[in-house]
């Protein structure tokens, strides 16, 4: 028993070993522009087309759902143009970056722990190595700063999209008009609202990625190993949204 | 040169190399044979700090590998080329881009690129694939484009892991032709992995045998062709006991 807690103890502490080695390493690699520079461009057009569609969609049903919870809580005691209230604070401080991060999680982390388990165990990244690149500054850093960057980009495009069904479901089968809407929503509304959303979502576009870099190039066993590393990426980076999720609520909303 | 030193290495419990020492010399093509997994891609990966040696050490042109520090190690990779058993190209890059990449590295304009690229796909009979993708292309072209990678770079030291293992005879014919000719143009040093005796004498000036660990035999080809050592014997004459 002792034993197994101690052993358990040594590997997180492994873990967390690598983790910060990794950490350091990619910040060794951050002035290496030109190797990394063009392909960051490339990583982020690809986090920005594999996360869109997904993400977007989502946003849209979020707000139609949204929307009538809202009517359906308020039952009459709380005025309707609260709707508008609720639904633009839920997307911009908690679904919107949160659901669009989980897809994140899904799509992107996903694909680059796969690319990366296969370029590990078909030994493309000893041969990188052996051309004298460094992967971190090959591999990693433009798939990190892609989705840190992009990220927020995407859950902004999301917010408004939730907003906007929010909006016309309001006017459609709540029957309230569009300034009432209008009003709501900009009631309550702080500036805080939409740079803790964008910033929280720059954090998780961050974790995914780096989660899906690391897992995905400490891969081992062949095809099997690349299964594995891509459903660890998934369940890793979900994990740590949500908990960095709580995180910043706590530091930041109080 | 290359100077292997009582290097050991385990994988968990596994002893693979267990003081293993061997000295290339400059200029000669040094051939490694030996049972599968024995260990001697291995052997290869601590040439070019690709493994940590457990003890021992490799030593290039004198310094030892495993104690260079990061820009003195790429520099040294710089000077290696090298061939991957399972070729190990970018499956998302072009035949041309992957032999590119290392040239890029190494600061060349993109004409002097274009022409060596050019000329290296030649060497290996792929002139016109440059612009098909890695991924689509046969088990043999893939071995091709790597060894077409390695050469390009005129690097000093070639290392070859079974490069012609998979390929047909007159395939393999041509770039055991290919390494002596990069060896009698470019003056490299290379070491050849390889199962493939045919091929082990055509382009090898001595051969050596891997064997539970360490060198088992090291002798010129014709040396070897006449080793009284048994299990050397049984190697090269691919008899089953
Ligand atoms: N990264 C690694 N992790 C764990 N074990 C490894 C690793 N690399 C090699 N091994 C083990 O080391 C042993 C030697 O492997 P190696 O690839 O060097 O054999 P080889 O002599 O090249 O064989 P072959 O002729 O089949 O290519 C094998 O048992 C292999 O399983
Ligand atoms: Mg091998």
């Amino acid at each position: 028993m002792i034993d197994r807690i101690g052993r358990r103890t040594v590997g997180l502490i492994q873990a967390v070993g690598r983790w910060g080695q990794f950490m350091a390493d990619m910040v060794r690699a951050l002035p290496d522009v030109t190797t990394w520079g063009r392909l960051a461009l490339v990583q982020m057009r690809r986090v920005g087309v594999d996360s869109l569609p997904v993400a977007l969609f989502i946003a849209a049903f979020t707000g139609v759902v949204l929307a009538l919870q809202a009517s359906y809580t308020f039952t009459g005691t709380v005025p309707l143009y609260f709707v508008g209230t609720l639904v633009g604070k839920t997307m911009m401080l908690e679904l919107g970056p949160v659901l669009a991060g989980l897809a994140l999680a899904g799509r992107v982390g996903a694909s680059m722990a796969a690319e990366l388990g296969t370029m590990k165990v078909t030994e493309q990244v000893d041969a990188l190595e052996t051309l004298a690149y460094d992967p971190q500054s090959f591999l990693v850093v433009p798939r990190v700063l892609a989705g840190t960057v992009m990220f927020p980009i995407v859950v902004a495009l999301a917010v408004l999209v939730g907003i906007m069904t929010g909006w016309m479901t309001s006017l459609w089968l709540l029957n309230l008009s569009t300034p009432e809407f209008v009003k709501g929503l900009r009631q309550f509304y702080q500036f805080k609202d939409t740079w803790f959303g964008l910033f929280k979502s720059a954090t998780f576009g961050f974790t995914i990625t780096t989660v899906g870099c690391v897992v995905g190039l400490s891969t081992r066993g062949g095809a099997e190993g690349v299964g594995r590393s891509t459903t660890r990426a998934v369940v890793y980076s979900a994990v740590a949204i949500l908990v960095l999720d709580a995180f910043w609520a706590a530091v930041l909303l109080r | 040169m290359i100077r292997f030193e009582n290097l050991h290495k385990a994988f968990g419990d596994k002893q693979v190399l267990a003081g293993l020492t061997l000295e290339v010399q400059d200029g000669e093509t040094m051939v490694v044979i030996g049972y599968s997994g024995t260990g001697k891609s291995v052997a290869l990966k601590h040439i070019v700090g690709l493994l940590d040696p457990d003890a021992g050490d490799v030593l290039v042109d004198g310094r030892a590998v495993s104690t260079l520090d990061r820009d003195a190690l790429n520099a040294l990779r710089r000077e290696i080329g090298y061939v991957f058993q399972f070729a190990a190209l970018f499956d998302s890059l072009t035949v041309a881009e992957n032999v590119a990449l290392g040239l890029r590295r190494r600061g060349l304009d993109d004409d002097e690129i274009a022409e060596r690229v050019t000329e290296a796909l030649a060497l290996v009979d792929l002139t016109g694939a440059g612009e098909r993708y890695a991924a689509e292309l046969s088990g043999g072209m893939r071995k091709r484009v790597g060894i077409a990678r390695a050469i390009a770079l005129r690097p000093r030291y070639i290392l070859y892991d079974e490069p012609t293992t998979g390929l047909d005879p007159v395939t393999s014919a041509v770039i055991d032709r290919l390494m002596v000719r990069t060896r009698e143009h470019l003056g490299v040093t290379g070491v050849v992995v390889t199962h493939d005796m045919r091929s082990a004498y055509t382009v090898g000036d001595r051969i050596a045998m891997l064997h539970e660990g360490r060198i088992r035999q090291v002798g010129t080809v014709a040396e070897v062709q006449e080793t009284d050592d048994p299990v050397v014997r049984q190697f090269i004459e691919g008899r089953p006991t």
